[in-house]
């Protein structure tokens, strides 16, 4: 692979086994893992093309745990990588080869529900859809719903930031999370936040929310849940092209209307999808909008009329509106299963996550065409459309020769496009590893060092999560005045990553 | 006093100020001065000539505005396109004595405001998408962008919120802006003590109606309103506000009233008194026309009345909810001391809004963490301000 991290230090790797034994001791029984066959499990996470050992796992159940094993690599230099449900499409928890990887599976349990403060608390190891299946019973619901929720976990939520198709309404985790207990590296505890709203100080919370593991670990999560809307029905429109289904987006929203969700497909990906789950999606059509309306029935059909009439003016060729929650589902049945409908007909594939402003869509649409062709790969898109963030899915065949950097080289044209248009890297999967070397194109050298002295502010001697993120690795102690020129970097004999 | 006139003058400045090692204070449009400690500054750093909206799409639903651009600008600007900023910024001059609609954008986002919305809408650090700022060490930063999800590199528009230019002087923000809803009903139900009202708007909260705003003004404060409604009651008044499309407002107005009748008997308010009923609160204008110590409570909904019930206890105390509960109001004699305060809250957090200068030097105005918190939050500003130079102690 062509990605470089920083390289092992071999001073950590020959303490392997003074190392293992310290964690044994604070974490006794099974939960220390350094099996070469039991550490293949935790080898890489959805990014599935970068692929590295820890050095050493480690699986913690309570926060103490935690704390002494921060502090104990803390005091002796040695790399953390911290871990969900490994779901991450940016390679947030590949790794080191000399790094512990702290794994939060065992945290795994709800603590507190309380519905007249709207308010669930839970460890990280509690999976996204899990919050929701607990307060079910009593009609609410956990709101952000990235695609992985039946797998991905709350702390992993945190540490991205994760969205889904409901955050056009309802706003990310960010937006819903409020309040942590986290480990700092050095085994300090902290709680940021609570079942109260805003910070008595620095917002720390909105900080941590999105920071990819690099700055603390996460240990309990206070997450708002709402009530279930009464009624969501759902349109299905096909448009004759990418820009009529472009611009009536655009109407939509400019109407004051917030859908619950607002999906676009483009043809390939209706094909894929519809070849696969027979949702009964049209095949004659360039492109494809689901939106979702939800609320109160009256105000449903109320809005249901007005996108209709929206699209109906914009050359819409077909419109159904849902009638039942079967067909509601039916409706979301294909682009729910876009990513394992493009796996069929393809061996591999790469999902890129750039958002745009929605105006710029036909213009970065017929721009990807023309990058298609240039790298001679194909490509599809499925698109949160309400809030501009677009998932290319650029198909390719590792197993030849260079089919992955191509795939690679025109997943990064794509992104540079979404920045020179106004928009930017990642809208919701994180920079993580996958998109790390392109942040310069997004942030000139001073963006950049401010946010490596707001990192080392929480771990100056750079050991939780390395070499994610940032493209350039830096002591914390040079940070003052470092300036970083392209092509001209100060510490040449440095590995760049 | 220095008045930049762009971005590059702010630079200029503050590298100055950063090689003299001069404290500056920075003011946008200085409504909110008496708000935190008093800075110990040589030089006033003011932000009020960077003035201007650079991009307005109503269609993409967002603006950028130099940071000194009067917020009643803005105001203006949306309402010709029947937008608003959803989050309803209070407006704090009165409460400081100064007139009304005088704050900046920069200071809006200093500030973190939010008004009643906030349950819904959120607060300004969940609107602000992107900002451009000059540090402590005098270099121009940027962060976020304009697109509304975006997760490349920390979000540092969340931090800058409520930092109240201790960590950089912001230059230009970059926001979402929402539709105006096309109607909005208010829910009043009367006769309730504070505990019971907590209850009805818990039960208004969990509902599916998508409430966005819920306060309890007990009988006192609710006689001061300039709503005959709410002045006339003669008792306490709790109000539920929702709003959406015509025909869906007034569903929800109508279903809520079912819902809670069982608390007491109801009334609704419609447009123009609705709007002038949550302006009140917004601005907490109960308590504008007196010079009390004034606290900003942020507690559990549920915490709220018996936060209030033990600070009561020390009499001469007034005080209302807005947040469902959440959000305490409280004015009080100068002799509740902020030890009292603090030790009744039981969570959460308690900031002195407005005391006379001397009291604001003497206890902290913003409530204290504990030890490795507040070391943290000291180690993020000399990641920002190394030298200590933007509005030393306002926020100690």
């Amino acid at each position: 692979m062509a990605l470089r991290m920083p390289a092992p230090n071999q001073e950590v790797l020959a303490r392997r086994r003074e190392i293992v034994a310290a964690l044994r001791d604070i974490v006794p029984g099974e939960g220390v893992i350094d099996a070469e066959e039991e550490l293949r499990a935790y080898e890489c996470d959805a990014l599935s093309v970068y692929r590295q050992l820890p050095m050493v796992a480690v699986l913690p159940s309570t926060t103490d745990q935690v704390a002494r094993i921060l502090r104990y690599c803390h005091d002796n230099k040695v790399r953390v990588v911290p871990r969900g449900a490994g779901t991450s499409l940016s390679g947030g928890a590949l790794p080191l080869a000399d790094g512990v990887l702290l794994g939060l599976g065992k945290f795994n349990k709800i603590l507190d529900i309380d519905f007249p403060n709207r308010t669930v608390t839970a460890q990280p190891g509690v999976t996204n859809l899990g919050i929701s299946t607990a307060v079910a019973s009593s009609g609410f619901y956990y709101a952000p719903d990235p695609s992985s929720q039946i797998a991905c976990t709350i702390g992993g939520n945190v540490a991205e930031n994760s969205g889904g198709v409901h955050s056009l309404k309802y706003g990310l985790t960010t937006n819903n999370v409020l309040g942590i207990e986290m480990v700092l590296v050095t085994g300090e505890v902290v709680r940021l936040g609570g079942k109260h709203l805003d910070s008595e100080g620095y917002d720390l919370l909105g900080l941590m929310v999105g920071s990819e593991g690099l700055l603390g670990v996460v240990t309990e999560v206070t997450v708002r849940i709402l009530k279930k809307p009464s009624t969501a029905r759902a349109l299905l429109i096909g448009f004759p092209s990418n820009e009529t289904a472009g611009d009536c987006v655009a109407a939509i929203i400019a109407a004051g209307i917030i859908p619950g969700g607002m999906e676009m497909m483009d043809k390939p990906a209706i094909h894929a999808t519809e070849d696969f789950v027979h949702a009964g999606y049209p095949l004659d059509v360039e492109a494809l909008l689901i939106v979702e309306l939800d609320g109160p029935k009256v105000e449903v059909d109320h809005l249901i009329e007005q996108v209709a009439a929206i699209a109906r003016a914009r050359q819409s060729m077909m419109l159904r509106i849902s009638e039942s929650e079967e067909e509601r589902v039916l409706f979301w049945a294909g682009r729910k299963s876009a990513f394992p409908a493009v796996g069929r007909i393809t061996p591999d594939y790469m999902c890129m996550d750039g958002t745009i402003p929605r105006k710029k869509l036909p213009e970065v649409l017929a721009r990807m065409r023309a990058l298609s062709e240039k790298h001679q790969l194909r490509f599809c898109n499925v698109f949160h459309a309400g809030d501009g963030n677009l998932h290319p899915l650029i198909m390719f065949d590792a197993n030849k020769s260079d089919e992955l950097e191509r795939a690679e080289r025109f997943g990064a044209d794509i992104l540079r496009l979404c920045v020179e248009v106004g928009g930017v890297l990642t809208g919701e999967h994180g920079v993580g590893i996958e998109k790390r070397d392109l942040m310069e194109t997004m942030f000139d050298d001073i963006d950049l060092a401010q946010q490596l002295r707001l990192k080392c502010a929480f771990d100056p001697e750079s050991l939780l999560n390395p070499g994610k993120v940032f493209p350039v690795l830096h002591r914390c102690a040079e940070m003052g005045r470092m300036v970083v020129s392209k092509g001209h970097l100060p510490f040449p004999d440095l590995p760049r990553f | 006093m220095t008045t930049p006139r762009d971005a590059d003058d702010v630079r200029q400045m503050v590298a100055d100020a950063a090689a003299a090692g001069t404290p500056l204070e920075l003011v946008g449009r200085g409504t909110k001065r008496g708000l935190g400690r008093p800075v110990q500054a040589a030089a006033t750093l003011d932000l009020s000539g960077l003035t201007g909206v650079t991009l307005y799409e109503p269609d993409e639903l967002v603006m950028t505005a130099r940071a000194g651009t009067p917020l009643a600008e803005i105001e203006r600007m949306l309402a010709e396109k029947t937008q608003r900023l959803a989050f309803e910024p209070m407006d704090m001059g009165p409460l400081y004595g100064g007139p009304e609609g005088g704050a900046s954008i920069g200071g809006v986002f200093a500030a973190n405001l939010a008004g009643p919305g906030r349950l819904r809408h959120g607060a300004a650090r969940d609107h602000l998408l992107g900002f451009k700022a000059v540090n402590g060490e005098g270099e121009i930063f940027k962060s976020g962008g304009r697109v509304v999800k975006n997760v490349t590199g920390y979000d540092l528009s969340k931090l800058i919120c409520g930092s109240y230019g201790t960590l950089a002087a912001m230059t230009e923000v970059t926001f979402k802006v929402m539709p105006l809803p096309e109607k909005t009903r208010t829910v009043l139900i009367f006769g309730l003590p504070d505990a019971r009202a907590v209850e009805a708007m818990s039960a208004a909260l969990g509902s599916p109606h998508e409430v966005v705003a819920a306060a309890h003004l007990p009988a006192a404060i609710a006689r001061r309103s300039g709503v005959a409604y709410v002045a006339n009651a003669g008792t306490g008044v709790t109000a539920v506000r929702v709003e959406g499309p015509a025909p869906s407002a007034e569903h929800r107005c109508g279903a809520l009233r079912a819902e809670l009748a069982g608390f007491g008997a109801t009334e609704e308010l419609h447009g123009m008194n609705s709007a002038k009923l949550w302006r009140e609160i917004r601005d907490v204008r109960p308590f504008a026309g007196d010079a009390r110590p004034l606290w900003r409570l942020s507690v559990a909904p549920t915490q709220g009345p018996e936060a209030v019930a033990r600070i009561a206890r020390s009499a001469g105390a007034e005080w209302f909810y807005d947040w469902g509960g959440g959000l305490v109001w409280l004015a009080v004699p100068p002799a509740v001391g902020a030890g009292t305060i603090r030790t009744a809250l039981g969570g959460g957090h308690a900031t002195l809004v407005r005391a006379e200068v001397g009291l604001r030097a003497a206890v902290p105005v913003f409530h204290p963490q504990p030890t490795a918190l507040a070391a943290l939050a000291k180690r993020v500003k000399d990641s920002f301000d190394p030298k200590g130079i933007l509005n030393p102690g306002r926020m100690d």
